[in-house]
């Protein structure tokens, strides 16, 4: 870790090896797209690079990468285009029945997807890590630079708009 | 804040539709897995994107040669005493 906060590139390359994995998998959590996420991957690790005389060995080197990794994700949702996002790909998936929960119909499958895409990206983030990926509030908090109330209350916002746009399409509980 | 909170609170009190929302979302995104990889080694890309990275020079550097081009055009018979010094 030391050689890593004096740039050694050796000791980058191992942490490379050893955490592209966690990144890659952290990364494809917010955007849903493996190839996307591989390309975001390598961004991250260059940030992390170019970051590495702040890195602070006793705070852990893999929750400092998922912060880095987070905010590479963040910035490429928000300048992507809402409507560019549902692609062939993931239409033909959602309508396929891939999803976890059969009981939901395929046209709404794909409805949600679509509406989710045109949340802000802020809210997405905070969204799909904790209710789809489950993870602690805690959790996404420390990773987005924000409080648990915060992270509450964009969830809560995301729940909200995402389901005053499915029922303006007319799908209601 | 303090009337996003009420309506948190709020929220919670109409649960099933609020669970119905959340069932509703992880059903048109479902878990990453836990067991997910790239498909293809990263490293030359981090590689390629470290060569291409720009040599940055600081501002202090371009004020210095600025203002040695100023002192030139300023004072010409200085070179020569400059470049002496060099």
């Amino acid at each position: 870790m030391d050689r890593f906060r004096h740039g050694d590139a050796d000791a980058f390359e191992a942490l490379f090896r050893e955490q592209q994995a966690t990144v890659f998998r952290w990364i494809l959590r917010i955007v849903r797209d493996a190839g996307t996420a591989e390309d975001l991957t390598a961004e991250a690790f260059w940030r992390i690079y170019r970051a590495h005389a702040r890195f602070d060995a006793a705070r852990g080197f893999e929750p400092w990468a998922r912060r880095i990794a987070t905010h590479v994700a963040l910035d490429w949702l928000r300048a992507r285009k809402p409507e560019s996002e549902m692609t062939p790909e993931l239409e033909a998936k959602l309508t396929a029945g891939v999803a976890s929960n059969p009981g939901v119909q395929a046209e709404i499958r794909v409805k949600t997807a679509e509406a989710f895409t045109r949340l802000p990206p802020k809210l997405r983030v905070a969204a799909v890590l904790a209710v789809v990926e489950e993870q602690p509030h805690r959790v996404v908090a420390e990773l987005l630079g924000i409080t648990v109330t915060a992270v509450k209350l964009r969830v809560f916002r995301a729940l909200r708009l995402l389901r005053k746009d499915l029922e303006q399409q007319g799908i209601r509980p | 804040m303090t009337e996003m909170k009420r309506n948190l609170n709020h929220e919670s009190e109409r649960m099933p539709e609020s669970e119905w929302i959340k069932d509703v979302l992880k059903a048109a995104m479902p878990r990453i897995a836990e067991d997910a990889e790239p498909s293809r080694d990263l490293w030359p890309d981090v590689l390629r994107r470290m060569d291409r990275e720009p040599v940055r020079v600081p501002w202090f550097d371009w004020a210095l040669a600025g203002g040695l081009v100023a002192l030139a055009a300023a004072f010409p018979t200085a070179i020569p005493v400059f470049l002496y010094y060099l």
